[in-house]
């Protein structure tokens, strides 16, 4: 929710908002003749929000290359999918936008199906909803620690029969892909990366205060930002 | 360093500490950037009992949901407690049928809540966070706060109370720390209500679910741990619209809702001790419609006002508060109305304490108005 890249357009205040928004995105590629396709994330809580049901209808009007997909991992926080959704069958929420479900402990089955469902889009033929079926093991957020809502042998037996990255390590040692040892070392060495990023992160030095005035418009520079009382104010700068 | 041209040393407020498992170091806010100031009990309310915030917004909601058949509790994950923990208990006691979870759907939440209280319903419904409250914009805005007069009286939905957890906790960010009051008190037909502590809270919250008309409550998040007294165990009310002098003073009139209150409380000892000035603290309580009379009268008295909350400067509900008093209290002015409210940007996440209009902006201020003849 608060990372960005170049093609990943980042999270949003209230959770849902960005499924309209992906419509929008999936819009430009298909006016741009691009051949990109957006693929718009949300959980099995926001897909119970009205702007959703807006977009997927916008979306199909418009036949545009967006892949709406619920990540169902069937808590809304704490309250639980069949709970929250008279239909609790995320991919045919769509109505009129084909459906389709995936396996999302299982990596190859997502990237086969998604391959599949894109270069379907990418051929004109409008909108999917996508359902991919996953779990969560902690809680929601700080506040909540998980297992007010549901037990904690309903975690830790998903935890040991359908963990991906798990599944994904008998699969290759089964499949004589990769030994043991090599998979140990690779975890050691994500291990490294995940280490030396924190460093990075608390080395760093904090931000100075004028960042707090930067980008809330794009052509204020040099404008003053009225601050907390008449005597103090920010520049708003690049 | 250059941007600000007044800094304060709010570093202090941001301590590290070293985890159990030794090596992690994260920063964590330990101290407010206030200190509570425990309410005394109106003696005739009888006994009391120390309650924290949410224990007794819990209490006004089972009172509410026992005197009442029709009332109904309803919003996002209140049948475990609530996220705040606000609702604890109350569907075990009232059943599913009375106290229940809502999916994701705030514009759906509002809406609903329209249609039950125009059914006859007493219905109470609870937005996660005041951040939240914008997809039900629409329908407390075109329906809710007109539905009474597009109908000429013949329909209303007076029944219904909206609750929302509101302003800054420490650690929210952008969309966990708003104050959006401003954009309802902008709307007639609509009664929005912030309490300072547990006593108010009660008082205030059970006014909002008699009252016959669509309110708001918003409920200080910061306020519900950290603010705990002695609170009347009977059914009590607070009456909509009065403001309350929660310190008497002479020379500068300050106004607040909610957590800020206890920021003024704090600024106006600073006052006394420091410069020797006698602050007098006005909690507001009901935004809108406001108690005009009270700061009104305050002010002519003082001749010197200042309006603080978390709000952003411009447009916040003190720039409404500002353009009255200098209305009708002009020749009583010694010094223009001052505001000491949130900057102008987006609520930013590690720039909260240099955000808030803190302690130290509100006694310069206090200053500022003092120093001005």
């Amino acid at each position: 929710m608060h990372m960005y890249t170049d093609t990943l357009f980042g999270g949003n205040g209230i959770v849902g908002a960005q499924v309209p928004v992906g419509a929008g995105i999936a819009f430009g590629h298909k006016y741009k003749g691009d051949g990109k396709v957006c693929i718009a994330l949300y959980g099995d809580g926001a897909a119970n929000q009205g702007q959703v049901f807006e977009a997927y209808n916008l979306a199909a009007l418009f036949k545009v290359p967006c892949l709406f997909t619920c990540e169902n991992n069937h808590y809304g926080m704490g309250t639980s999918d069949v709970r929250a959704a008279a239909n609790p069958l995320y991919y045919t929420r769509g109505d009129a936008v084909p459906g389709i479900k995936m396996d999302g402990m299982n990596i190859l089955a997502v990237r086969e199906f998604t391959k599949a469902v894109t270069d379907w889009m990418r051929a004109g033929n409008g909108p999917v909803v996508a359902e991919v079926e996953t779990y969560r093991y902690y809680g929601h957020s700080m506040s909540d620690p998980g297992t007010s809502y549901r037990t904690r042998d309903e975690v830790q037996e998903v935890r040991k029969t359908k963990d991906p990255i798990t599944m994904v390590r008998s699969m290759m040692v089964e499949g004589e892909l990769a030994t043991e040892a090599e998979l140990k070392e690779l975890d050691g060495e994500c291990r490294k990366i995940v280490d030396d990023a924190t460093k990075f992160a608390r080395e760093s030095p904090e931000l100075d205060t004028h960042e707090m005035f930067n980008t809330i418009y794009t052509d204020m520079d040099g404008s003053r930002i009225r601050g907390s009382d008449s005597m103090t104010y920010g520049i708003h700068s690049p | 360093s250059s941007g600000i041209n007044a800094e304060y040393g709010s570093e202090m407020l941001c301590k590290r500490l070293l985890s159990k498992t030794g090596g992690l170091v994260s920063s964590v806010r330990h101290a407010a950037h206030f200190t509570y100031t425990p309410q005394t009990p109106p003696a005739h309310l009888g006994e009391t009992t120390k309650l924290n915030m949410f224990q007794s917004i819990n209490n006004a909601l089972d009172i509410a949901l026992g005197s009442d058949d029709s009332a109904v509790l309803f919003g996002e994950d209140v049948a475990f407690g609530g996220v705040f923990r606000c609702s604890l208990g109350l569907q075990d006691k009232y059943g599913a049928s009375r106290v229940f979870n809502t999916p994701l759907t705030e514009q759906g939440i509002i809406g609903f809540g329209i249609g039950a209280a125009a059914a006859g319903s007493t219905a109470i419904a609870e937005i996660q966070f005041a951040d939240y409250i914008f997809p039900g914009f629409d329908q407390l805005v075109n329906e809710a706060a007109k539905y009474r007069y597009r109908s000429g009286n013949e329909y209303d939905c007076g029944r219904l109370t909206v609750r929302a957890p509101w302003g800054a906790v420490g650690h929210g960010a952008l969309y966990h720390s708003q104050s959006p009051e401003a954009y309802f008190a902008h709307t007639p037909g609509l009664k929005i209500v912030v309490p300072r502590g547990p006593i108010q809270a009660k008082g205030l919250l059970l006014s909002c679910i008699l009252d016959n008309n669509p309110c708001i409550f918003f409920e200080p998040k910061i306020l519900y741990r950290l603010a705990a007294e002695e609170v009347p165990l009977g059914t009590y009310t607070i009456p909509l619209s009065q403001a309350e002098i929660v310190r008497q003073g002479t020379d500068v009139t300050m106004i607040g809702w909610g957590t800020v209150v206890h920021v003024l409380l704090e600024v106006a000892s600073m006052a006394e001790e420091q410069l020797g000035v006698s602050c007098e603290v006005i909690d507001l309580q009901t935004i809108a419609p406001y108690d005009a009379q009270t700061i009104e009268a305050s002010v002519k008295k003082t001749g010197k006002a200042m309006v603080v909350h978390e709000a952003p400067l411009t447009q916040g509900f003190g720039a409404e508060i500002a353009a009255r008093l200098q209305e009708k209290c002009f020749l009583h002015l010694e010094a223009p109305v001052q505001r000491v409210a949130g900057w102008d940007t987006p609520f930013p996440y590690i720039y909260e304490p240099f955000y808030l209009p803190d302690k130290w902006r509100c006694l310069d201020t206090v200053k500022k108005l003092v120093d001005f003849m």
